[in-house]
């Protein structure tokens, strides 16, 4: 697949850049903010993405989406990232969907992909236990109970939990936490008995939760695929996941630099335009340089995702490590040249760098993705 | 059968008929490949038979126009010619700066004449050209260089001194960077001659480089001649072919960061051992191949990328203007690593235990890629004012 968008793409990336720039901007988010909405996001702003299909983008023509792929979704991430635009794009239309996707039964896509495409449902996924992420390592568990089971579990960086409507929950059903086989993904309605959520504020002010589930009893058709099967599924629902975050943060640190060789352009010190000092220059052309690498490699990731290759873990490894480092290193960068108006509150550039430790983080970070990098090309 | 095909069958069949047994190896390095010129270096007779025989064809510069000693073949006709040519592993016949640099110049900016002059003899490899462009004190900042073309009616007489000339010594002909007039901007007054390296005016001496000895020459003028029809596009007006050389040249250097087939944290567990999960033993290093093979994963990405760009009609994008610094400086991270993995046979300098110390050399020898064609430096200067369009200073 050659190393280029097509004409569909090039159009919903101008239809994405034009909508988020105008209805879901960074002062959009100061606003939900400062306000403590209680959804997170703006209801609204997310029907009208909703209507424009990218609820559904990534969904089969089958299941109601658009089957535009998911270098469609990538497209329309980047341009979120650009303008940090809270909606459950990330929670929903690239994580629970794809889990229900890649792991659920033929009755459960049934039931809620064309409900997501519709922007009707939001689903998330329930998996990080500890203070990092390691899906192998999960201890949660669900017991077999009659016909159906019983989950004890406490998952925290739940994306969009206080408004989610249903769980994809990640359990232990054998085996020894560490072990990749052995679990089970259950869905879980946000409105069963013992689910409990609560609410957390992060760094970036998007919505994430804890989610605590106390004796949960679920009937059997709650079970996505395979008992003790779901590691294939969840891998790679998790790979596409980071692929995802990657194009976010590709935007983020695209625009953050933008921004920044914009003040770079304007800012005077000792009588001269900051931009024209060669300590400067260099540091934003070698941004530049990691910033066209990042562009390639994540869309390099995204089309090992359409092409269902077997290169995809290395490629999402790769391309989320990648844009870890890159997107700490311009928003550092951006913060840094900006000088002391960038350690305001009131200047954007402090919320692209809030966003993009807690995008860093979600699903793994730098030290995770590049091990698993390591790993997976083979030493 | 399409004409393609057609040409495809027809290629095989002239190739295995046409290609000597023993020019069907790879070569190992730089100097195993065929140069020409009037007094060819051979290390095989069959070198010139081979190079012969494709130069009937056109073939050793199978994309040049027919009337200039090239092929005339289209783009997938070459890619054809280069296909077949790598189902046999037949080698390159063929490889000069004549037709890698000059000749992409020639037929861009030299008039009619020149080109019926100069392009045959490269294809047949009659002729073995040399570069003419740095200057002891015109490095970084090439534009500043002195060496003197005084203008003598149908032709100059060029005094002053070029350095890291490739293969001076061994040239025919060089293509040069002169200063015709001193009055304007350092950009003005600088002309490309073309002159016959055989005469009594020009000298060429080798440099020994931290690597050993090198294909670089210091190379002096003193009243060499140039004859005026060999001055390429207008006088004065030299700068803008050079730029056009110097972006040529910088793509074909950064083509050295391209990720190799096996990797080195691979080579470096083979060699140093892995852990009970199977990771290379020391995490240190592990955490500097991983990053070192992670980036040139995305540069060949990026080289890709804009590869299909082109091919799409986008034009060549910025991310180009990376290539050189970000690829220089990939090689040179791959040679440092290369000492830490493979370590003391790594830092041997001769003798068959060190194979002739080739780690050593080729290590010392990528300090180099970053300061030739223009520095690292230089290219962040470039992408800093032309691509982000920062201020001068």
């Amino acid at each position: 697949m050659a190393l280029v968008l097509n004409e569909e793409q090039v159009m919903l990336k101008d239809a994405a850049a034009g909508f988020l720039a105008e209805r879901a901007t960074v002062a959009h988010q100061r606003a939900l903010r400062d306000s403590e909405d209680t959804t997170g996001f703006d209801a609204a702003v997310w029907k009208e993405m909703a209507e424009m299909g990218w609820a559904g983008i990534a969904i089969p023509e089958e299941f109601g989406g658009l089957g535009y792929g998911y270098t469609g979704l990538g497209l329309v991430l980047e341009q979120a990232g650009r303008n940090l635009s809270a909606s459950p794009l990330q929670s929903t239309v690239l994580v629970g969907a794809t889990a229900v996707a890649q792991l659920g039964t033929a009755a459960q896509k049934e039931a809620l992909l064309p409900a997501i495409a519709a922007g009707e449902t939001l689903v998330t996924l329930a998996l990080q236990e500890g203070a990092h992420h390691a899906p192998a390592a999960t201890a949660a568990v669900a017991t077999k109970s009659g016909e159906g089971f019983v989950i004890n579990a406490e998952k925290r960086l739940v994306l969009d939990a206080h408004v989610a409507d249903q769980f994809v929950v990640i359990a232990r059903t054998s085996g020894t936490p560490g072990t990749e086989s052995g679990l089970s993904a259950f869905l879980v309605p946000a409105n069963a008995e013992g689910v409990s959520v609560d609410r957390r504020s992060m760094v970036d002010s998007h919505n994430a939760g804890t989610v605590t589930f106390a004796e949960v009893s679920l009937p059997a058709d709650a079970l996505m695929g395979e008992l003790d099967g779901a590691w294939a599924g969840l891998s790679r629902t998790l790979d596409i996941a980071n692929v995802g975050l990657a194009s976010e943060l590709l935007g983020l640190s695209t625009e953050a630099f933008e921004r920044t060789v914009e003040y770079l352009k304007e800012r005077k010190q000792f009588g001269h335009i900051i931009g024209s000092f060669q300590g400067l220059q260099h540091r934003a052309a070698e941004l530049f340089a990691e910033l066209e690498l990042s562009r390639s490699i994540v869309l390099q990731a995204l089309h090992a995702v359409d092409a269902d290759s077997d290169k995809l873990s290395l490629l999402a490894s790769a391309a989320k490590a990648k844009l870890c480092e890159v997107a700490q290193r311009a928003t550092n960068e951006g913060v840094q040249m900006h000088g002391g108006i960038g350690m305001t509150d009131e200047h954007e550039i402090g919320f692209f760098i809030k966003r993009a430790r807690v995008a860093q983080h979600t699903f793994g970070d730098y030290n995770y993705h590049l091990d698993r990098y390591a790993e997976q090309v083979g030493f | 059968m399409s004409d393609l095909d057609q040409f495809r069958q027809e290629t095989r069949a002239w190739l295995e008929e046409n290609c000597p047994e023993t020019m069907r190896v790879p070569v190992k390095g730089f100097d195993d490949l065929y140069n020409g010129g009037r007094n060819p270096e051979i290390d095989h007779p069959d070198q010139k038979v081979w190079c012969d025989r494709m130069a009937e064809r056109g073939w050793t510069v199978p994309h040049w126009p027919r009337e200039y000693g090239g092929g005339g073949l289209d783009k997938d006709e070459v890619k054809v010619l280069r296909e077949e040519m790598a189902r046999i592993s037949a080698r390159s016949p063929l490889d000069s700066f004549g037709i890698s640099m000059l000749g992409p110049a020639l037929l861009q900016f030299g008039n009619e004449e020149q080109k019926k002059e100069h392009l045959p003899p490269i294809c047949r490899g009659e002729i073995r050209w040399c570069q003419g462009y740095s200057e002891p004190n015109a490095g970084s900042d090439l534009a500043s260089l002195q060496t003197r073309a005084d203008d003598h009616g149908d032709h100059y007489l060029i005094n002053g001194q070029k350095v890291w000339t490739s293969y001076a010594d061994k040239a025919d002909w060089i293509f040069c960077l002169v200063r015709t007039d001193n009055s304007g901007t350092k950009h003005e007054g600088i002309s490309f001659v073309l002159f016959d390296m055989a005469q009594s005016g020009v000298e060429a001496r080798p440099i020994k480089l931290i690597s050993g000895s090198s294909p670089f020459c210091e190379t002096f003028f003193d009243d060499a001649r140039a004859e005026k029809r060999n001055l390429v596009g207008e006088e004065g007006k030299g700068w803008t072919i050079a730029k056009y050389l110097l972006t040529h040249e910088r793509e074909m250097i950064s083509g050295f960061g391209a990720a190799p087939k096996k990797s080195l944290g691979e080579s470096a567990a083979d060699i140093m051992g892995r852990d009970s999960e199977g990771r290379l033993v020391n995490g240190i290093l592990r955490q500097s191949l991983a990053q070192y093979q992670l980036d040139a994963l995305a540069f060949a990405a990026t080289m890709s990328r804009v590869g299909d760009e082109v091919k799409a009609g986008q034009g060549l994008g910025a991310a180009s203007s990376i290539f050189k610094y970000y690829g220089t400086e990939l090689n040179k991270r791959r040679n440092e690593l290369n000492l830490q993995v493979y370590g003391e046979p790594a830092v041997g300098w001769d003798g068959e235990a060190y194979n002739n110390g080739t780690l050593a050399r080729d290590w010392l020898r990528s300090k180099g890629n970053s300061i030739e064609g223009g520095t690292s430096e230089v290219q962040l200067n470039i992408v800093a004012k032309r691509v982000l369009g920062l201020p001068d200073a």
